[in-house]
């Protein structure tokens, strides 16, 4: 099992949440003092250092518009990791593709930060959650047809060597594709993908060869789109090939991590108006049958409005002594019949630096040597 | 209401706000007709008419002079009860653009010009003369596209609170943006009276539930950027050599009475009526004031 | 005087010039080591360091599909000297505004480097060297409106802080402008601009107080182009705003002052096919006119053809012992009549870390502080 540390690198010091209706597209940056936010990406950036220095990977993602996370050009953040630390990998998870205007730019950068980390980057692309297309000004019909496409024109980049190329797409045309620099690993950086209910699409990850992602969902449904992937994948160990983030919370005492558990939970009460979480077109006409039903309000609505008991049984959270988060390491594991890449949230909201370091190095030494041995190879219960 | 596959027969009725405003508007019908009665509702015939090689559904109803209706991006002009009334007297023919309705909707339709081709080639596919051509909001913009274009089959224009020019500077909202603003407001902004944008969803069947999801996903991918609008379009509008009334709700939110005034304005000769307590559906707020300026203007 | 210290980055070990038909945009990477690169990287980064921690500013630019420029994203370079720098202002000079397809996302960028190094971003924009619209595919004409209207976006997405905005310009749309986070300094990072000979655009750039700066030109042009701008500045001293950026090698002898300016010299060299020195639409007509009567070959060949001899008393390239290199800054000073910034492209080509570490600590320790009161008095304004 590779562990991974993350935080989406919140600015959390917002008014009273009764106040505003969202903290995504429209909380004013009036709100944003550019000095705490100075102060929190140098302290965010510091954690990740610590994670190398601890034998963790880095997990980094990209939001725009939001509090909820400053890394709003997460190469940049790339770039600065992979100068900064040595051992471990980076995954960008993801570039948002289907909103970005050039995928080319995105083939660039990859390689560069690739060439300074000397082959340590992991690159992730995302469809784009439904609220960033109004910041990207980006259609939300066909982001999936724009995140494919996206994809095999950073591809053909990454890898054609021979001079300029020619790509007329349905979405982006470059007529001399001749990328410099170009990536350091062969054939090029790992790819990942996010997803979470479009099995289609996860068939499809499978099938390339990507590396499929789920954060923070019920493990009953983890487990079925996990299956779905192992499915289709023509490895001998797809699990090799899958990763989940849960909030993670490794404390001296159950106190210690409840409390720890409960500052994490801010990420997942984060408020936002339903049209930025459902914009025409973003989900399929079925999904939309039933929103006008009543019996769908956008993604990821059921976890939201849950306890911290309930959030622990599903795998939503774990969080306990070191004992404990191995067990529920385990259990997880288990349920959902296994996967390699624990991606762990580690710090969100509130969670200050002296408890976010605190649970970090409790879990890189008294957990993670207990949990390598996971999700190696082919689980038994798949 | 439903517009289902099956023959009409056998429908539940929608218990839903429109149903009783249906029924109220009926009813003044009735009274002003003078026999106490709701008259009969209209035969409505629905077919396919093929144009470059997609199915486009056109429903007809009532005999006489050509009426072209487009619907609004949320195509409730079909179920309005102003066009069973027009079609006592004339020929109600609403073609529904790709993605709307029943019609297909091939990947390359990627804009309002490529929509405004498709119907002139079903003016042409359909063999009408001397049309009175009726745009609402989002089919307004498509009528002028077409006028702007070839008016050969086209005897006389009306736009009603339509979308489709940019007036204003780059920083100006000329029309409002519908899907980022909470639905609320938005709701406020169509509407003086709110219930009438009420519908009962759940009641639906899944059929007309498709219909209404497939409708707005086609007009995000048609109309999200340039929002709305043709950066040329207001520049071509003095090509339209035809009558044209331009008729807008006057507490229209979406798009104001300035918007509407800037649009007649462009187009030689056009008249602009602005109606009273109505805001972006004058045919249901106000019908009969509605229905008075529609009428004299197509006789 | 403001000194910079900058590098393009350069991955020099390339085939002969005669058997490829040029550096930029169409020879095959194939021919570039990822783990060469790797290193150059990092060496680049270092000596950025090491310009920080000698007193200078670092300034930074982006090429792409070229080997002259292995910083393809200068913002990447950015975050990462935002980050382990500390007193140096950082310099991007300039995001390629008119071909990259996002302002917003420029405007971003910037913010968050502006707040990871509290306040010590230079922005710079940029029209792109003719062959950068073949990388982007871009479109070769309207590059200034471009330009000017990605300026117009990325401030007004800097300044505005009462939520969402709207713009629908000629060239991008935007319906909900409201960045997070917002730049470190207000009301945001000093602009700058580059450019070569269109008048009319420096002295938009004047007029809107952004800082001007001209690259390796013949002095006599600079000048021509630094008085426009003063003519159409409003400040009291437009000297404040104005930078030059020559080759520039500090060494022991003279002798190895003129190995080390020879290898900087390679930039110069650097083979460039024609037709992507000059895309259709890119100069004006009448330029254009020129080229069709074979009077116009692009942009800055005369310059390239010359011996160093010319190049050193054109003031495109500075080079010799300390005491000849102050003569030359301050020879320089005069004859452009004062400039703030002095942009040192001190590392070019083939030269080793080791003789761009000396360059680079020679010119701190002995040059610099014998120049520094240079070039920010207010100039004498000429009687109209």
């Amino acid at each position: 099992m590779d562990a991974w540390h993350f935080t989406e690198m919140p600015y959390p010091y917002l008014p009273p949440q009764d106040s505003y209706t969202s903290d995504r597209v429209n909380m004013p940056n009036s709100v944003c003092d550019p000095k705490i936010a100075a102060d929190l990406y140098n302290r965010y950036l510091d954690e990740h250092m610590l994670a190398d220095d601890l034998g963790l990977n880095m997990m980094l993602n990209e939001h725009h518009q939001t509090p909820t996370c400053l890394d709003t050009a997460a190469p940049l953040a790339a770039a600065i990791l992979a100068r900064q630390t040595s051992k471990g990998r980076i995954c960008i998870l993801g570039n948002p593709i289907a909103n970005r205007s050039n995928p080319i730019r995105i083939a660039e950068e990859m390689a560069m930060i690739d060439c300074i980390s000397r082959g340590r980057l992991d690159c992730g692309f995302v469809r784009g959650v439904p609220y960033e297309v109004f910041g990207a000004n980006s259609n939300p019909t066909q982001t999936l047809e724009r995140l494919w496409e996206g994809i095999e024109l950073v591809q053909l980049a990454w890898t054609s060597h021979d001079g300029p190329l020619n790509f007329e797409g349905r979405f982006w045309h470059r007529r001399a594709i001749n990328i410099w620099p170009r990536p350091y690993q062969q054939p090029h950086p790992p790819i990942w993908i996010t997803g979470s209910s479009d099995k289609a699409n996860i068939r499809k990850v499978a099938r390339e060869g990507y590396t499929f992602a789920m954060f923070l969902q019920p493990h009953e449904k983890v487990r079925e789109m996990f299956d779905a992937f192992r499915e289709a994948s023509p490895d001998d160990n797809p699990n090799a090939n899958l990763a989940y983030m849960p909030l993670v919370f490794t404390g001296d005492s159950e106190e210690e991590a409840a409390k720890g558990a409960e500052a994490l939970t801010w990420y997942i009460k984060s408020k936002s108006e339903p049209q930025f979480r459902n914009p025409p077109g973003y989900v399929p006409v079925s999904f939309n049958v039933n929103a006008l039903k009543g019996t769908y309000s956008g993604r990821t609505d059921a976890v939201r409005r849950q306890g911290l008991d309930y959030l622990k049984e599903q795998g939503v959270v774990i969080a306990g002594t070191p004992d404990q988060v191995i067990a529920q390491i385990r259990r997880f594991h288990e349920l959902v019949g296994g996967f390699r890449h624990l991606l762990m949230m580690q710090q969100a909201g509130f969670l200050d630096h002296a408890a976010t370091t605190k649970s970090m190095t409790l879990f890189a030494k008294e957990v993670y040597p207990a949990i390598r041995d996971l999700g190696a190879t082919q689980s038994e219960a798949a | 209401m439903a517009r289902t596959k099956s023959k009409p027969a056998k429908r539940k009725p929608a218990k839903s706000a429109t149903k009783k405003v249906v029924k109220t508007a009926a009813r003044k019908v009735a009274a002003k007709s003078g026999n106490g009665k709701a008259p009969a509702p209209v035969k409505k015939t629905a077919s396919f008419v093929t144009l470059f090689g997609m199915k486009i559904e056109v429903e007809r109803r009532g005999k006489g002079r050509p009426i072209v209706v487009i619907p609004g991006e949320e195509g409730l002009e079909a179920d309005m009860p102003f066009l069973d009334e027009l079609a006592r007297k004339n020929e109600v023919i609403i073609p529904w653009m790709p993605g709307f309705g029943r019609s297909e909707r091939p990947e390359w339709v990627a804009s309002m010009d490529d929509v405004s081709y498709i119907f002139l080639d079903l003016l042409d596919a359909l063999k009408l003369k001397d049309v009175t051509l009726v745009g609402f909001s989002l089919g307004g913009w498509i009528a002028a596209e077409m006028a702007i274009k070839n008016t050969t089959r086209i005897k006389k224009l009306v736009l009603v609170d339509a979308y489709g020019i940019k007036v204003g500077g780059k920083r100006d909202r000329d029309i409002a943006d519908v899907w980022y603003l909470p639905a609320e407001k938005v709701l406020n902004l169509k509407y003086v009276d709110t219930r009438h944008g009420v519908f009962d969803y759940p009641s639906m069947p899944d059929s007309k539930l498709e219909i209404v999801a497939r409708q707005r996903e086609t007009t995000a991918r048609l109309c999200w950027e340039p929002y709305m609008h043709h950066p040329s379009l207001l520049r071509r509008l003095h090509r339209i050599g035809v009558p044209t009334l331009v008729i807008w709700g006057e507490k229209d939110g979406i798009v104001t009475t300035d918007y509407g005034r800037a649009y007649a304005k462009a187009i030689p000769g056009a008249r602009f009526v602005s109606i009273p307590n109505a805001a972006h559906f004058p045919q249901v707020e106000a019908p009969d004031r509605f229905m008075k300026e529609l009428t004299r203007f197509a006789r | 005087m403001d000194a910079w210290h900058f590098t393009e980055m350069p991955y020099p070990h390339l085939p002969d010039n005669s058997t490829i038909p040029g550096i930029r945009v169409n020879l095959p990477n194939k021919h570039l080591d990822p783990k060469v690169a790797a290193d150059l990287y990092n060496r680049y980064l270092d000596e950025h360091l090491l310009a920080d921690e000698l007193g200078l500013n670092c300034m930074l630019n982006e090429h792409h599909q070229t080997a002259t420029c292995l910083d393809v994203a200068a913002p990447l370079s950015a975050a990462i000297l935002a980050r382990q720098t500390r007193n140096a202002r950082i310099c991007i000079l300039g995001n390629p505004i008119a071909n990259r397809a996002n302002p917003i996302r420029i405007a971003e960028e910037m913010a968050m480097i502006d707040c990871i190094s509290r306040g010590r971003l230079d922005c710079g924009f940029v029209r792109g060297v003719p062959y950068e619209v073949f990388g982007a595919n871009s479109n070769p004409t309207m590059t200034l409106e471009r330009l000017w209207e990605g300026i117009e976006l990325v401030q007004l997405a800097w300044t505005s802080h009462d939520g969402p905005v709207n713009f629908e310009g000629r060239f991008w749309h935007k319906r909900t402008i409201n960045i997070w986070p917002r730049p470190y300094q207000q009301p945001h990072p000093p602009i700058w601009i580059t450019g070569s000979s269109d008048k009319e655009n420096i002295k938009k750039t004047a007029r809107h107080g952004f800082t001007f700066a001209m690259f390796l030109q013949p002095h006599e042009k600079v000048k021509e182009m630094f008085d426009a701008f003063r003519e159409s500045s409003p400040d009291e001293n437009p000297n404040l705003k104005l930078a030059y950026m020559p080759l520039v090698y500090t060494a022991d002898t003279e002798a190895e002052a003129e190995e080390g300016a020879k290898q900087l010299s390679w930039y110069l060299h650097a083979k460039t096919e024609a037709q992507f020195r000059n895309p259709p639409g890119y100069v004006p007509v009448s330029f254009n006119v020129n080229a069709l009567k074979g009077k116009y070959s692009g942009r800055t060949d005369a310059v390239r053809s010359q011996g160093m001899d010319y190049l050193r008393e054109q003031g495109v390239l500075i080079y010799g012992t300390p005491d000849q290199v102050v003569q030359q800054i301050e020879r320089l000073q005069n004859l452009l009549g004062g400039f703030r910034h002095l942009l040192m492209m001190q590392q070019a080509g083939f030269l080793s870390h080791e003789r761009t570490v000396r360059s680079m600590t020679l010119f701190a320790k002995e040059v610099y502080p014998r120049v520094k009161h240079l070039g920010i008095d207010v100039p004498e304004r000429k009687v109209a």
